[in-house]
């Protein structure tokens, strides 16, 4: 079999789509005025953040002057969540899940520790948070909810706008980190009852290092940072120009070829789930249904996961795991211990995410390399009992 | 991030399996991150004249795995006793830093299994 180079890793990060790219291009050379300037190159820019602004807040469902632009999807979820706690007299308490992303996990851990009281609420075996047990959570001091829309390890697509109407009917800030979702699933943030949202452009074809925050009107916010007007004050600082335009562009396109994406996507995604449960002793991680197009998570029982990607690196496919080691920390994934996996399915576990340079030739090559893979990697595990039969 | 030495011992390890002869088995695991290797040892006059090994870890403990097993082959106990993990890392021409602690789960397992071979000798002598 002929060696080939398969990306599926798109939930870490997708390439930077040409359309973006071209629009992003004049900024980067002629159009480079600073959009505050008064001067006829400052104010042509600021026409076109303006109009990137505006495409933004059409893709989402809201008000141009609801779009904050970051530096991406952490500086979005610190603003959101430190941002409307500071913006609060005294303490108080807020609740978010056991499987966000660090970008929220950590920012409610700091403010533990500065005498804020913060929930983190349980999910099920799919990585599901529960609308009821965020009611049960709710005390009379709760300010804000953070409940990501969808889980960047497992797919799982949380319910989001039940829990966004209950926050909303008393009166609770709801965040929602969905950085995973924007993209990937119609997002709408009156439909979710959103007060405050986050994405960032890498995620959907856009470049990297940029990211929006959706405020809603009138949300209370306390900027993190001191410094010029830019951004209604919340992300002072000159604008990164190219970035923005790059962002709108790839939304725009994204939210457009949403439909079609998803329905190909969850083709694809489907025949690869099938094909690696087939290889026996596998388990799909996150919920069957409720799931983003592009994520398929599968632990392989008998199999550490760094193992499972540095065989399939050297076979050309990039590829993703829960496994501790990977990430640095030896710690295996918070999102899998927090759904009940034991140990060592939490060790085997493999991320494949696909984007729109998939195809059905990358799932037959990705299934081709792994199945030899996987029984090479079991054959000499410690763990291994022999092939049941 | 692992360099060519350890690639290749990760994709084409040596002495790998079971060994249904082995005179003993050896085990350790590895506290920080539940990793699994078991070595099989075949003994003749204090000498390891055959090993094995298998491993339920990730890359480097798996080349750590197989690069022990060769440099104890033919090697006499005492000799085998005073390999370390060190000596395993340095064999495989290095191991990033985060990933030291692997090579420790081949060097444990070998420990394991010439003590539990001593406890074996000396109650048989007995
Ligand atoms: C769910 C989620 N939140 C936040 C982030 C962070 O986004 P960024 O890389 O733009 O800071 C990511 C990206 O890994 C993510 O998957
Ligand atoms: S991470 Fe456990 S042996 Fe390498």
């Amino acid at each position: 079999m002929q060696k080939r180079q398969v990306y599926l890793d798109h939930g870490a990060t997708s390439p930077l789509r040409k359309e973006a790219l071209e629009a992003m291009l004049p900024f980067l050379q002629e159009r480079y005025g600073n959009p505050s300037s008064l001067h006829s190159p400052g104010r042509k820019v600021r026409t076109a953040i303006e109009r990137a602004r505006e495409e933004t807040a059409l893709a989402l469902g809201a008000e141009p002057e609801e779009i904050i632009f970051t530096s991406g999807g952490t500086e979005a979820n610190n603003i959101a969540i430190r941002g409307a706690a500071q913006a609060r007299r005294g303490k108080g308490h807020l609740l978010t899940s056991s499987v966000e992303h660090h970008a929220v996990l950590d920012v409610c851990r700091e403010l533990a520790g500065e005498g804020f009281e913060v929930t983190l609420l349980p999910v099920d075996r799919y990585g599901l948070v529960s609308p009821e047990t965020v009611a049960r959570a709710l005390k009379p001091e709760t300010f804000l909810i953070s409940v990501m829309t969808a889980n960047n390890e497992v797919g799982t697509v949380e319910p989001v706008a039940e829990i966004g109407a209950l926050a909303r009917e008393r009166g609770i800030l709801f965040h929602t980190d969905a950085v995973q979702a924007v993209g990937q699933l119609p997002v709408d943030v009156r439909e979710m009852k959103v007060d405050l949202l986050s994405l960032s452009a890498h995620k959907f074809n856009g470049p990297k290092g940029v990211g929006a925050l959706y405020v809603r009107r009138d949300t209370p916010l306390t900027p993190l940072y001191s410094g010029g007007g830019q951004e209604r004050q919340l992300r002072p600082g000159t604008e990164n120009v190219p970035g923005i335009i790059g962002l709108a562009r790839a939304l725009t396109l994204a939210v457009e070829e949403l439909p079609e994406k998803s329905r190909r996507l969850k083709a694809l995604r489907d025949r690869l789930i099938e094909g690696l449960l087939a290889m026996g002793d596998a388990v799909l991680n996150g919920h069957p249904s409720s799931r983003l197009p592009g994520n398929v998570n599968v632990s392989f029982n008998y199999i550490e996961g760094e193992a499972l990607l540095l065989g399939l690196d050297l076979e050309g496919v990039a590829a993703s795991s829960g496994s501790a080691c990977t990430s640095g920390s030896l710690e295996p994934s918070h999102v899998l211990m927090a759904m009940g996996l034991g140990l060592q399915l939490a060790r085997g576990s493999l991320r494949l995410t696909l984007g729109r340079g998939n195809s059905d030739g990358c799932v037959d090559y990705v299934l081709a390399v792994l199945a030899p893979l996987v029984d090479r990697l079991r054959k000499m595990s410690a763990l291994y009992p022999g092939k049941q039969s | 991030m692992y360099n060519d030495k350890v690639v290749d011992h990760f994709t084409n390890p040596r002495n790998v399996g079971e060994m249904p002869e082995a005179d003993i088995i050896g085990e350790a695991g590895s506290f920080k991150c539940g990793d699994t290797m078991k070595i099989y040892l075949k003994i003749e006059q204090d000498r390891i004249t055959g090993v094995k090994f298998q491993t339920f870890g990730c890359g480097a403990a798996i080349a750590s795995s197989s690069m022990l097993t060769e440099m104890v082959k033919g090697k006499t106990l005492e000799e085998a006793q005073r390999v370390t993990n060190e000596d395993v890392a340095l064999e495989l021409g290095g191991l990033p830093p985060l990933k030291m602690h692997c090579s420790n789960l081949a060097a444990d397992a070998l420990k394991d299994a010439i003590a539990k071979y001593r406890i074996k000798q000396s109650s048989s002598r007995a």
